[in-house]
């Protein structure tokens, strides 16, 4: 049965949220969640490419040669992510900072090269928008709150907006920061965690 | 920095795979038998040490001489890209037997972000030749190291009986973890 264009936008949200539901994309995932700030600023430089990249593939999809199909993915990708690394450069440098590396490897993400294949290639540009924003914002959502679990448990607190921040000490005074989680091993355990949760629950 | 070092810091501090995150694709897809494991790293072995010195060469004398470099995301895909194609050719003509151990893993390398990835952190800490091939290397290296050790728990967490919502990937990760706090205790090394 065809879906709907709002379908096609809440699969991402839920259905198919990446990395829970589709484990594509992992290395943003474990690398930028540090803190809740990073992990949505990283989902919508995500968001971004994943947009204009749906958009643009699902445009040409009539004139880009099945054959070289991947090669002209990968060249649009890659120039939606200079897009992003430049704006980024420009309006948001401390970010562009601390994302550093993992920015430029936007064009090696998975879950981008994954939707212009299996998606935009195939259907028509209202729906691979559709399906780009909704995918990149629930990618957004993952690494939110990846990022937001990480952050309270290795810090004792969490960066909402600006100077706005939620200390869990001021709601449990006797609990120790967890450092540990902020750090590498403790990306690899927290999502493992929170993957078997989501099984859990959507069972 | 010594070569030495940067060997150690290469393979076991700044290991790819568990303290960087990058080529985690790879690592938890490929990682479920030790034959494709031990496949998919030297895969990686022979990209990795060439597009790290290629790369190096296109950014340092056609970006950087041209005042173009902006263009390195694109450039270094591109590079990348038609290197791996390049090598699947040479070696299924000329070096048949090692094309048929890496046949399938070839094409994968593209979208590993752990050949882009040192390529730019050989640009961003501003290496070298020397110092990117020894780098490049050695990064190589140390994904092949943590890549075979993963495979092999992973073979033995088949055998045990894992709760239904951990199963697969969420025990996979967590075993990862375990891994990465290991490799964490080389830290103070360098």
């Amino acid at each position: 049965m065809p879906k709907t264009i709002v379908q096609e936008f809440t699969k991402g949200l839920w259905e198919e949220v990446p990395p829970f539901k589709l484990v594509l994309g992992l290395c943003p995932v474990l690398g930028v969640t540090t803190s809740m700030e990073n992990g949505l600023g990283m989902g919508i430089a995500t968001t971004f490419v994943l947009f204009g990249s749906n958009f643009l593939v699902s445009l040409l999809r009539s004139i880009i040669p099945q054959k070289v199909r991947i090669a002209c993915f990968i060249i649009i990708i890659a120039s939606f992510v200079t897009i992003v690394e430049l704006l980024m450069q420009a309006y948001a440098y401390p970010l562009y900072l601390k994302l550093g590396v993992f920015i430029p490897l936007i064009v090696v993400n998975c879950i981008v090269l994954g939707r212009a294949e299996a998606f935009a290639y195939k259907n028509k540009v209202s729906y691979s928008i559709a399906d780009g924003l909704g995918i990149g914002i629930g990618f957004t959502m993952s690494l939110g709150a990846l990022g937001a679990v990480r952050e309270l448990l290795g810090n004792g607190s969490v960066t909402l907006w600006g100077d706005m921040s939620y200390n869990l000490l001021s709601t449990f005074p006797s609990y120790q920061p967890f450092s540990f989680m902020v750090q590498a091993p403790g990306a690899f355990i927290c999502l493992g965690l929170m993957l078997c949760l989501i099984n859990a629950v959507g069972d | 920095m010594g070569y030495f070092e940067l060997i150690i810091a290469c393979i076991f501090v700044n290991n790819i795979l568990l303290a960087q995150f990058l080529g985690q694709c790879p690592f938890m897809g490929t990682s479920k038998k030790m034959e494709t494991a031990v496949g998919m790293a030297m895969a990686v072995i022979f990209v990795l040490v060439m597009a790290g010195t290629i790369t190096w060469l296109i950014y340092t004398y056609v970006l950087v001489e041209f005042n173009l470099v902006y263009l390195r995301t694109i450039a270094f895909i591109v590079v990348i890209a038609s290197l791996v194609q390049f090598v699947e050719m040479f070696l299924k003509k000329s070096i048949p037997a090692l094309y048929a151990g890496l046949g399938i893993f070839l094409p994968l390398i593209t979208t590993n972000c752990a050949v882009m990835g040192v390529c730019v952190l050989n640009i961003d800490k501003e290496y070298t030749f020397l110092q990117s091939l020894v780098a490049s290397l050695f990064y190589a290296i140390g994904f092949g190291l943590a890549l075979i050790l993963f495979a092999g728990l992973r073979e033995r967490i088949l055998l045990a009986r894992v709760p239904k919502p951990l199963q697969d990937t969420s025990i996979a990760l967590i075993t990862a973890g375990m891994i990465s706090l290991s490799f964490f205790a080389f830290q103070g090394m360098v």
